[in-house]
């Protein structure tokens, strides 16, 4: 037990380097250039119209406040980091006067909806056939599955995303396309907006899905393969154990625990699919509102998403870290 | 090295087909040398006319030749690719090596860095990048931020190689004979990783050509540069599928396709020939 903790310890701080890591490329990149944002935000505003110059004067005070850019670099940086810790990035300019942090809130479910069930789906299936793949390898249509995930498997999430949609919405019309539920779909516990947000969830997810499935049934069937040729397996397989239960419990319970490891590495180029599906499909998850937040020139909503998607990116990866010892004793005693 | 690419192109079936695909995809690029119309030209063809003999892909709505357009654009979005690939393997070869070879305090400070840059989402970085810089972003601030997010996990997979290399014989004996650390990593652990880290090169190909698409398609880059995203951002603009222009949609996005897929066979070939193993139980052997 000692052990584990040390190890909760140890992963802890992994994750508190991220975050520090994380927040201060944030603030890097929106302090340390030469572009002035408030310039830019009052330039935008008065481009087609005459401004009094005490008015902008005013407003370059307020903007200046509210972004959180008075004092020199170090106030700013205290300022920024105070934000985060309460999470509270002050109010949204294009949803004014909204705090960003409800918005974000708001946005947070259905990007964690989205982004779950499609990592379940794409994990579990390319894991189970990857087994099946590695297990029994001379199984033609196991073959063809391979082909074809590794195939789709390059392909970006962004020109899947849009491939989809344009078979499922222009060649042949058949689900939603856009938007997470029916607009005209009071939103509560009702058995007609369920059916709305899941044929609406329907697309992206089978977009998602598959452009992820490659990768897991392409590691599981490597590794399954590999794992086939132990002395353990041919000793069980002459003992006559059934061979499903050898593929379950002999082979694949040993090989997902690299699964699962692979799975926190790469969550977060699994939130970026997820987020760029979102935009693709008009999702009112964080990518779509973060790109409205860009088109909008809504300086603090980005910089709280940005903050947002990384803590939370961060902080998945460490749940299925401190998850991993209970799959594996060795991880628990080392 | 010209006798293991025939070896490869005779015996190993993803490497010769990524190797065609590839090498249509870099001729189609070049064929943007000769082409009659300059890349920035607008309404220099009729618009919209559908593919045929005088415009094999047809055109567009801004009286583009799209073929030719599309020529311009995979040069582009191979040559940002490639950029962003040699720079992020570079950074992943020094911290890989380094780390390895040093090991200590320094290798567990640069993997804790090295886990950090791994879980980080890209796509918000680069939009708040983008938002900052909004017209100032060019293709090179672009590829250096990217290249900035892409090296961590290739990193891991040198210092592990690195991590077996010290124990070797040859690195104890470099060391006796006064070799610096530089000189042992540069002359010697090097020439090693060198295959792995062409396998990986490819993946970051794909990875880099992505994200810009992404990016570009959302109108997040420098727009008046021909890649793939940004002809696909035209298209979109000028409601390409809803008027019917498909052609302006469908071979980028096929082109882009065949790009992907060519590059992730040939870096899958590559692994495969640097692990004997796999390559023994693909001539059909016991494995």
């Amino acid at each position: 037990m000692a052990a584990y903790a040390l190890y909760v310890l140890r992963r802890s701080g992994q994750f508190v380097l991220v975050v520090f890591v994380g927040i201060n490329i944030a603030f890097f990149v929106t302090h340390a250039t030469p572009i002035d944002p408030i310039t830019a935000a009052i330039a935008a505003a008065t481009r087609f119209s005459q401004a009094d110059p005490q008015a902008v004067q005013l407003t370059r005070e307020a903007l200046r406040e509210l972004y959180g850019l008075q004092g020199n670099l170090w106030q700013q940086y205290v300022v920024f980091w105070m934000r985060v810790a309460r999470a509270d990035f002050g109010p949204s300019l294009s949803a004014f006067p909204t705090p960003v942090s409800t918005l974000i809130w708001r946005a947070l479910p259905w990007t964690f909806g989205l982004l779950s069930v499609a990592t379940l789906i794409s994990w579990g299936l390319g894991n189970l056939l990857g087994g099946l793949a590695g297990y029994y390898r001379r199984n033609v249509p196991l073959k063809l599955v391979g082909v074809v995930a590794s195939g789709l498997q390059p392909i970006p999430n962004y020109v899947m995303a849009f491939i989809v949609l344009v078979l499922f919405g222009y060649v042949w019309p058949i689900l939603p396309i856009t938007g997470s539920s029916q607009i005209n779909l009071p939103q509560g516990w009702t058995l007609a907006y369920f059916q709305s947000v899941f044929q609406h969830a329907l697309l992206p997810v089978l977009s998602l899905v598959l452009v992820g499935t490659g990768a897991w049934f392409i590691g599981m069937r490597a590794l399954v393969s590999n794992i086939v040729t132990e002395d353990y397996v041919a000793y069980a397989e002459l003992g006559g154990v059934d061979r499903w239960r050898i593929l379950i419990s002999y082979v694949m319970r040993n090989a997902l625990l690299t699964q699962v490891t692979g799975l926190a590495l790469s969550l977060g180029l699994i939130f970026n699919g997820a987020v760029i599906t979102e935009v693709v499909f008009g999702y009112p998850g964080l990518g779509n509102l973060l790109i409205r937040a860009v088109y909008a020139g809504d300086y603090s909503l980005v910089i709280g998403i940005a903050s947002t998607s990384i803590i939370a990116v961060a902080f998945a990866a460490l749940v299925i870290d401190l998850v991993l010892p209970l799959l594996d004793p060795r991880v628990r005693v080392a | 090295m010209l006798r293991i690419l025939k070896d490869l192109f005779r015996y190993n079936r993803e490497f010769s087909l990524g190797a065609i695909l590839i090498l249509l995809v870099v001729a189609i690029s070049l064929a943007s040398f000769l082409s009659p119309y300059p890349s920035g030209m607008q309404y220099v063809v009729p618009f919209d006319a559908p593919p045929s003999w005088d415009h094999p892909f047809g055109t567009n709505s801004r009286g583009q030749d799209v073929f030719w357009q599309l020529t311009f654009a995979i040069r582009n979005s191979l040559l940002f690719g490639t950029a962003v690939a040699l720079l992020s393997r570079l950074i992943a070869i020094v911290v890989g090596l380094t780390s390895g070879y040093v090991g200590g305090m320094v290798d567990s400070v640069l993997m804790s860095i090295n886990d950090t840059f791994v879980v980080f989402p890209p796509f918000p970085i680069l939009v708040l990048v983008y938002f900052i810089f909004k017209d100032h972003m060019s293709w090179a601030l672009l590829a250096v931020a990217m290249a900035c997010l892409g090296w961590a996990y290739d990193a891991r997979l040198i210092r592990s190689m690195a991590l077996s290399l010290r124990t070797r014989e040859f690195t104890t004996q470099s060391l006796f004979s006064g070799m610096s650390t530089g000189q042992i990593l540069a002359e010697e652990h090097l020439p090693y990783v060198l295959p792995i880290v062409f396998a990986t090169t490819m993946n970051n190909i794909n990875w880099s050509i992505g994200l810009e698409v992404t990016l570009s398609v959302i109108g997040f880059t420098n727009i008046d540069t021909p890649t793939i995203g940004t002809m696909i951002y035209w298209a979109n603009q000028h409601t390409a599928l809803v008027a019917g222009v498909w052609w302006w949609i469908a071979f980028p996005v096929g082109l882009v396709i065949i790009t992907f897929v060519g590059l992730y066979l040939l870096s899958v070939s590559m692994n495969e020939y640097i692990d004997p193993r796999s390559r023994l139980s693909g001539m059909g052997g016991a494995a």
